[in-house]
């Protein structure tokens, strides 16, 4: 099993890394949309102090959104996602090593760009770790959710807001203990809790989700 | 539970004589076209029953229930709000175990249930949202706040909406069927948070007085006016499902010949 995760991962992140430039666009996407907020409400420091790490969790998400046509909508129109459904190896291993290729390409990079972000909000050092953290163990629950939605709306017209519609109820919890972690911790009470409610978050759903999506696919590929 | 034993066939053991019959039919009513009748007799019952239990529950919450020592007559509004959430809640479960149900056993008319309990439920949601706010205005002095219990129950509308709009975005019906199911599925970790978040969270909205282990901590006239209105919108729920899961087994079935002589014209008309 551990030998199909590992195949099935490597070829997407091969596929992937062929178009670097899909996944600069979700990255490039997350960076304009955290700089239309100060645009937005006003440019004044303490209030963007404030609301900053409730502004790049919403970009985080809203950019994982955006990237989940390109986890299951490529291979299931040229046919490979079928065969992938028919192999012996159990289909949610397949599942969950696209699902990582998918959050390596897309999740991994923003974790890693949002101190920079952070930066911008003038955000002291202590908060843009935690953030940084809250992000890292984040992004995977949000490609893991993203997934299910993506495999339930496969196929479907329309299917790109469909999916957000289903998706955003389910993202609502990980966004308030993510966004809520930094807002913790500066009032003193430390983001500890919130940081292991986000690890739990992660634990269920690496557990159900790939199960979930797999039912899913074999649904919609019916 | 009818049953339609053949003659010649014996109970393998006759020492163990079972209370149920042998050859019962248990999935006799799982059939559309079985179901289709009983569902329309029943319903102008239930549907009676609530009109009966609502005008009871009102009765009782407008006339005999006393005024609040500290909310005055505005507290009254908890005889529509307190059910409508309940129920809000339980058709999401119920709604999820239909669709599991449809989705183990493969039976049409379970997730026929599923799909017609959706905008129930979605209703007294909303129900309940709005009849919260009205009560929350004079007593908290704000429409709205995002306590957990509060946004919980608008994922949970959320939830009811991304069910109704992934079934209507599927043309073909079994594929919405199952889709829709394990959206539910994914779902139902949403109403225990509903329920336990006010014991979780210190919020503003207030704990819990009913609970299934220990008296009820409100005056017991309340409690039997919210009771009532609550079993009121239970009935009302059942009697407004049968009617639309018969409107359900039309649309679905309208090709067959049982079905013909309700939907007329339906054969041959090209969709």
């Amino acid at each position: 099993m551990i030998d199909t995760f590992a195949c099935v991962f490597q070829r997407d992140l091969s596929l992937a890394f062929r178009r670097k430039g899909e996944a600069l666009n979700t990255l490039v996407f997350f960076v304009i949309v955290t700089s239309l907020f100060p645009l937005g409400v006003g440019a004044e420091p303490n209030l963007l102090r404030e609301i900053a790490p409730g502004i790049l969790w919403v970009a985080a998400l809203l950019a994982a959104l955006l990237s989940l046509n390109r986890l299951f909508e490529p291979d299931y129109a040229d046919g490979t996602l079928e065969q992938l459904a028919l192999v012996s190896e159990p289909f949610p291993i397949i599942v969950m090593a696209k699902i990582a290729a998918h959050w390596v390409m897309t999740g991994l990079p923003l974790s890693l760009l949002a101190p920079v972000i952070a930066l911008q909000f003038d955000l002291p050092g202590g908060t843009i770790w935690l953030l940084f953290l809250t992000l890292l163990i984040g992004t995977p629950v949000l490609s893991l959710l993203g997934a299910i939605a993506a495999a339930l709306t496969l196929g479907l017209r329309g299917g790109g807001v469909l999916s957000a519609l289903l998706v955003l109820p389910l993202y609502i919890p990980l966004l308030i203990f993510g966004a809520g972690a930094a807002g913790a911790a500066s009032a003193g009470l430390g983001g500890h809790a919130h940081l292991f409610l986000i690890g739990a978050f992660l634990l269920v759903s690496g557990a159900i989700s790939p199960w979930a999506t797999a039912s899913a696919l074999r649904i919609a590929m019916d | 539970m009818t049953s339609t034993s053949k003659p010649h066939e014996k109970p393998s053991n006759q020492a163990a004589a079972s209370a149920i019959p042998p050859g019962t039919r248990w999935f006799k009513y799982a059939s559309p076209q079985t179901f289709y009748g009983p569902a329309g007799k029943l319903a102008p019952w239930f549907a009676v029953l609530s009109a009966l239990l609502c005008v009871a529950g009102l009765y009782v919450g407008l006339f005999l229930a006393p005024t609040d020592a500290q909310q005055g007559d505005s507290y009254r509004i908890i005889f529509i709000h307190v059910p409508a959430a309940w129920m809000s809640m339980f058709i999401y479960l119920v709604m999820a175990a239909w669709a599991a149900v449809g989705l183990v056993l493969n039976t049409r008319l379970s997730s026929m249930m599923a799909s017609a309990l959706a905008p129930t439920g979605a209703m007294f949601t909303f129900i309940a949202l709005w009849t919260g706010a009205l009560w929350g205005k004079p007593t908290w002095g704000t429409w709205w706040v995002w306590d957990a219990r509060l946004t919980s129950e608008l994922i949970l509308l959320f939830l009811y909406f991304g069910f109704m709009a992934l079934q209507a975005a599927i043309d073909d019906p079994r594929r919405a069927d199952r889709a829709g199911a394990i959206l539910a599925l994914v779902g139902v970790i949403n109403v225990p948070i509903i329920y336990y978040s006010v014991k979780w969270w210190n919020t503003l909205h207030q704990g819990a007085s009913v609970s299934l282990k220990s008296a009820p901590t409100m005056a017991m006239i309340m409690f039997v006016g919210m009771m009532l209105v609550a079993l009121s919108f239970w009935m009302y729920t059942i009697a407004v499902t049968l009617l639309r899961v018969r409107c359900l087994i039309l649309e679905r079935e309208r090709n067959t010949d049982w079905a013909a002589q309700w939907v007329p014209g339906a054969r041959g008309v090209q969709t």
